[in-house]
This record gives structure tokens, sequence and C-alpha cells, in this order.
């Protein structure tokens, strides 16, 4: 078994077939009808953790805004599910009750289910790489970065809610009857859009993987642990840490998309400053700089939620900032970690997984002649 | 005439409050790369003390002014308290602070919603403060001016202190540089302890000003902390003199935008703005010259 588990490539199917036994035989299998949906749901945030662990585990970038990406996928998804109850020319409901009664121009794309995945696919990402363009170029970085899409979680969230005639307010967009043509009401359908979530993170999953075996992994990681070594090579980081921060917006998107039909709402409490900061903690609970361990926390920190919470609403709360404070402070690395300290025995020949590193202020010394 | 100036004194009215919520960040941001998440947490730890101290001292003029003091003392020491206890042990990772001092600020808002209850509280404004002043023909609240004037006051204690005390130097020297400033025969360590209870205190004093505004809840801090976060990056860090110039120049156009459009417009325009202006300087309007690459 020990033999096998060193060989990196029977790792992944050994991996990839559980995962796959997990998601498509037992959970189905076992867990009912509401719980699958349940499960569904938590596949979608952990699609978001997938992307965080790809731009902040590997890439050093703490992003603080991906529910922004998050809400754009949602209700760009939202937007059509809304036109397609409404019919052909119709108007969604919500409209009729806030606005003058009639769809905004912008809105009509929107009709035409193929305008609607393309949008979710490249809006989001298009928005990131722009943003990410415009700050990583400027070497704003760290705590800068970190601030600053925190900033646009904040803005985003305000417009959201200021502009109720075409967004719903705080209410969000709710009450969609059909996906694609197929009723949510019933229950094959929405076992269906499980499969899809569990299908879509998988394959998430796996391009993160492919990434980071790529020449192009190794670059991301150390930009995150040496930019300024990186940029001496020759290399441009600021490309490096834009696709990653656009693929990690992607992924949010697609999580939201999936995420409105499933759950069947979504609003500003979705998507602002406090969700985009939970979505953290399950990565850093799970291990940041893994594959796996976003993935895992993610979900196992909804799973914890969603029973807990019913039951003790205030522990829960205290519980959630205790694991951020003790995770952090004292298992920087996630769990993940210690799983790898039991399988191979010892630390020694682990690198050094310390992403926060690339953040402190050039520790090399200071090439002469150049001031900032 | 008389727009432009209730507009140019919204603006300032909102930079002050703004500053005064950014102060302390600017010093513990500045100082030690700390990202404090719970500071707008000891804002609301402020806010709720001027509400207990009004239900012991039941003259609003006089509670006010020892709200401010013990706001103060409040919001210090839970600041103090948690450097010591988990800052100083996070050091050289100044990213995952955010993240521990967001758990820490999870946990206040909670236990003040255990406490005080959900719905929020209000605090009586001492009857000195209420009515408004007329400015150039423009009716202005007085709560208005004595949250100006409380900001400016701050600013120049503050600067006054930073300048003239021997702690002062100390602060600045660290910022400057910090194994310098050691090699000199600073304790950083208590430096940054001091300079911990001294901006928290500030958000304290903070919190007790923003009860004179509007009621207080549990989410007080989080409605202050992006914007104040956003002051401090346009600033530049660890430099009183971009905070102040930075919370007015947002305030004022935050106020502007808004005198043309909505709400929500001008924030998303100011974000742009903002980024906008870190393309010019990265490092924010008034920054220490290092050698550094960063």
């Amino acid at each position: 078994m020990s033999a096998l588990w060193r060989h990196e490539r029977a790792r992944l199917l050994v991996g990839v077939g559980i995962a796959g036994l997990l998601l498509f035989g037992l959970a189905p299998a076992v867990l009912s009808d509401f719980r699958l949906n349940l499960l569904a749901k938590f596949c979608c945030l952990a699609m978001v953790a997938v992307g965080i662990g790809l731009a902040w585990g590997r890439g050093g970038m703490l992003t603080l805004g991906q529910g922004v990406f998050f809400g754009l996928g949602g209700y760009l998804m939202a937007m059509h599910l809304k036109l397609a109850d409404a019919g052909p020319g119709g108007v969604p409901d919500f409209m009729l009750l806030y606005g003058d009664g009639t769809v905004p121009g912008w809105w009509e794309p929107f009709r035409s289910p193929v305008v609607t995945v393309l949008a979710i696919l490249l809006l989001p990402a298009g928005l990131a790489a722009a943003l990410g363009w415009a700050v990583f170029t400027r070497r704003v970085r760290g705590a800068y970065f970190a601030i600053l899409s925190q900033a646009l979680a904040a803005a985003f969230v305000i417009l959201l809610i200021g502009q109720q005639k075409v967004t719903g307010g705080t209410n969000g967009l709710n009450g969609f009857r059909s996906f694609f043509g197929y009723d949510l009401s019933d229950p094959v359908n929405k076992r269906m859009l499980y499969f899809v979530a569990a299908g879509v993170l998988l394959a998430m999953v796996l391009v993160v993987r492919l990434l980071m075996r790529s020449r192009y992994g190794e670059l991301l990681v150390a930009v995150r642990d040496q930019e300024n070594r990186v940029r001496f090579l020759g290399y441009d980081p600021a490309r490096t840490k834009v696709v990653a921060y656009a693929v990690a917006a992607g992924f949010a998107a697609i999580g939201g998309a999936l995420f409105a039909p499933i759950v069947g709402i979504i609003s500003p409490a979705d998507v602002g400053v406090v969700p985009s900061i939970s979505f953290l903690v399950g990565v850093a609970i799970g291990g940041r700089a893994t594959l796996l361990g976003p993935v895992i926390g993610s979900i196992a920190v909804s799973w914890a939620e969603t029973s807990l919470s019913e039951r003790f609403p205030s522990f829960w709360t205290y519980f959630l900032g205790a694991l951020f404070v003790v995770v952090v402070a004292f298992l920087p690395d996630g769990f993940a970690t210690l799983g790898r300290l039991r399988w191979r025995g010892r630390r020694s020949d682990e690198p050094a997984g310390e992403p926060a590193a690339a953040d402190e202020p050039a520790p090399e010394p200071a090439t002469s002649g150049r001031t900032a | 005439m008389e727009t432009l100036v209730s507009q140019l004194f919204a603006g300032l009215s909102l930079g002050s409050v703004l500053l005064l919520a950014a102060l302390g960040l600017a010093l513990t941001f500045g100082q030690m790369g700390v990202i404090n998440m719970a500071h707008g947490e000891f804002m609301m730890a402020g806010a709720y003390t001027a509400y207990v101290v009004q239900q012991v001292i039941a003259d609003a003029g006089v509670s006010l002014l020892v709200s401010l003091v013990v706001g103060f003392l409040v919001g210090g020491l839970l600041g103090l308290l948690l450097e010591v206890l988990l800052i100083s042990r996070m050091y050289h990772r100044p990213l995952d602070t955010l993240l521990v001092t967001f758990g820490v600020a999870l946990v206040l808002q909670q236990a003040a919603r255990d406490v005080f209850g959900a719905p929020n509280v209000d605090v009586r404004a001492p009857a000195w403060l209420s009515g408004a002043v007329q400015v150039l023909g423009v009716g202005v609240p007085r709560t208005r001016l004595f949250i100006l004037a409380m900001a400016t006051l701050a600013v120049v204690a503050l600067a006054l202190a930073l300048k003239l005390t021997p702690l002062g130097r100390r602060i600045r020297a660290t910022v400057v540089n910090r194994d310098l400033a050691e090699t000199a025969g600073i304790s950083t360590r208590a430096t940054d302890r001091l300079t911990f209870f001294l901006g928290s205190g500030v958000a304290g004093v903070a919190g007790v000003a923003l009860t004179l505004l509007g009621s207080i809840g549990p989410t007080l801090g989080t409605n202050y902390i992006v914007d104040a976060f956003l002051v401090v990056v346009v600033g530049g860090i660890g430099q009183l003199k971009g905070a102040v110039i930075a919370a007015a120049a947002l305030g004022l156009l935050q106020a502007g935008i808004e005198y043309s459009t909505t709400a929500s417009i001008a924030k998303v325009l100011v974000f742009v703005i903002i980024v906008a202006f870190l393309q010019v300087r990265p490092q924010g309007l008034v920054s220490v010259r290092t050698r550094s690459l960063a």
C-alpha cells in the first residue's frame, strides 16, 4: 500500500476513484433527496474553495471578494431562469412588483441559454482578469490586494441592493421553476442537478491538478514564494497571477451559477463581505496549498454549519470564530498536512509550505540603486 | 452656493467619521503590517460602552464625556489582549492575522448579540448637541460638527504624541525600519503592544462618536471597516498625513458623486477611482521611502 501510495499517478487514480465512488455511488444511495440537495449546494460552495485554493494557497493572493464572482455567476444564471420562467417576451414577476413592468435592454440577451452560459464562463473571469491586470502590474499585493478585493465585495453588494428594480434588492432573485427546460420541482431533475454539480467539482479539481503539474504551476508557486526572483529571471509575475485569479473567479462563477437553481435563491446575503471571507475558512482548515484540502474542508465546514447551526445558532458563530483562530494560528497548513505527516512519517522532506511569507517586504538584500 | 456648502459639509462630515475609524488602523497597519479585521468590533465595543455608561450616568452630557475616556480604555484593552494573545504569535504572517482577527470579530459580534440583544439600541445625545448651527446659510447638525472637532482633535493629539513623546519616536522608528530600531535599543515588542493599545483605543473613541449619529447594533463595525481600510490604503501606510487627506478626499468624493447619482452608484465609482488611483501611486498618497522592492 505504501509503495503504491508513493506513486504520484497511482495516488491520483486512487483519489479520483474514491471521490467518484463517494460522490456518485455512496451519496445518492444513502442520502435522502433533501440531504442530496444540500450536498449539491456544498459542492457549489466547494467550487469557490477550489478556486481560492489555487489563487491563495498556490498563488499567495488572498482574495476576500470571491463572493463577487460567485454572485455574478449566480445572478447571470438567475436572470436567465427568471426570463425563461416568464416565457418569450414575458416580464419576470419581481419586475412587475418593483419596476415599471418592462425588461431593461441589458437583460434581453439573457433570454438565450447560449448567451447566458457564455456570459457565466467569460464575464466574471474577464472582470477578474481586468482587475488583476490593473493591480498586479502595479505590484499591488499582499494586504493591499486583500483589502481591494474586499472593497469590491462591499461595493458589489451595495450595488445589488441599490438597484432593486433590476436585481430584486435585498430579496435577490428566487422562485425559479425550471432549469433549461427541466422542471425544478421534479425530484429526478433535482438529483440530476446534484450529479452535474458533483461532476463539475471533480472536473475542476482535475483542472487544478493539471495546471499545477505544468510549467505554469511551478511558476505560480515560485511567484508566491519569491516574486522578485521570478521577475529577475525574466518572467512577468503579474501575468502568472492574473491567470490564477481569473481561473479562480471563473470557478466561483460556475459555482454560483449552479447554486442559484440548486438552492432556489441568490441574494446579496450570499455574496457579501462576510460570506466572501467565510469561503476562506474551509480552504484554510482543509489545507490551502493542497489539491483536495479546500474541497474537503469546505464541504466539511458547510456540513457542520448546517447540522449545528439549526440547533445552536449562537454556538455556531463562536465555533466558527474559534476555528478561524485556532486553525490559522496553530495549524496554518490545515488538516491535510496532518495526514501527510502520518503517511510519510517525517516532516523534514516537506517543502516549506508557508505561502504568506511571500508577502513579507522582500526578505532578500535590497539591490542597490533602486528606490521604490 | 448653498448646495455647494451643504455638499462640502456632507463630504467633510463623512470624511471625519472615516478618519476616526481609520486612525487606529493607520497606526497598527502601518507599524506592524497587521490587518486587524476586529478593529470594527472594537468600535462597536466603544459604542456599547457609551450605552452602558449612559445606563449608569443619567446626565447625557456627563455620560458622553465619561464614555470617551472609558471607551478608549475598553477598546485599548481589547486591542492589547488581542496583540498579546494572538497577533504576537504570528509575526511573519501578516495575511494570516487578517483571518485570525476575522475570527475574533465574529466572536465579538456574537457576544454583543448575546449580551445586548440583536435589535439596535440608542444612546441619547446631550442637549447641547441637539439642533443645528447656521453656517453660510446652511443648517449643520451640531453632532456632525462635534464629530468633526473630535476627529481634528484626535489627529492633532496623535500627531503631537508621535512627534514629541519618546513613545512616538519609538513608534516612528519602528515603522520606518523595525530591525534598525531593534538594534538601536528600542524594544519593538513593547512598542507594538503600546501601539496596538493606542490604535484600538482610538477605535473605541470612534465608536463612542458613532453613537451620536444613529442607533448601534452588533454589526456596527462591519459597516465601517471596509471604508476605513480603503482610507489607509489610499493614504499610504504608517502616515497620519496620508490618512487625513485620504479620508477627506474619499468623503468629499462619495458625497459629491452621491449628489449627482445614487449612493450605490457612488460607492462603485469611488471603488473604480481608487483602483485607478493605485495605478498612479500603488503605495498610496504618502509613502515612506524604502529600498525594498515591494
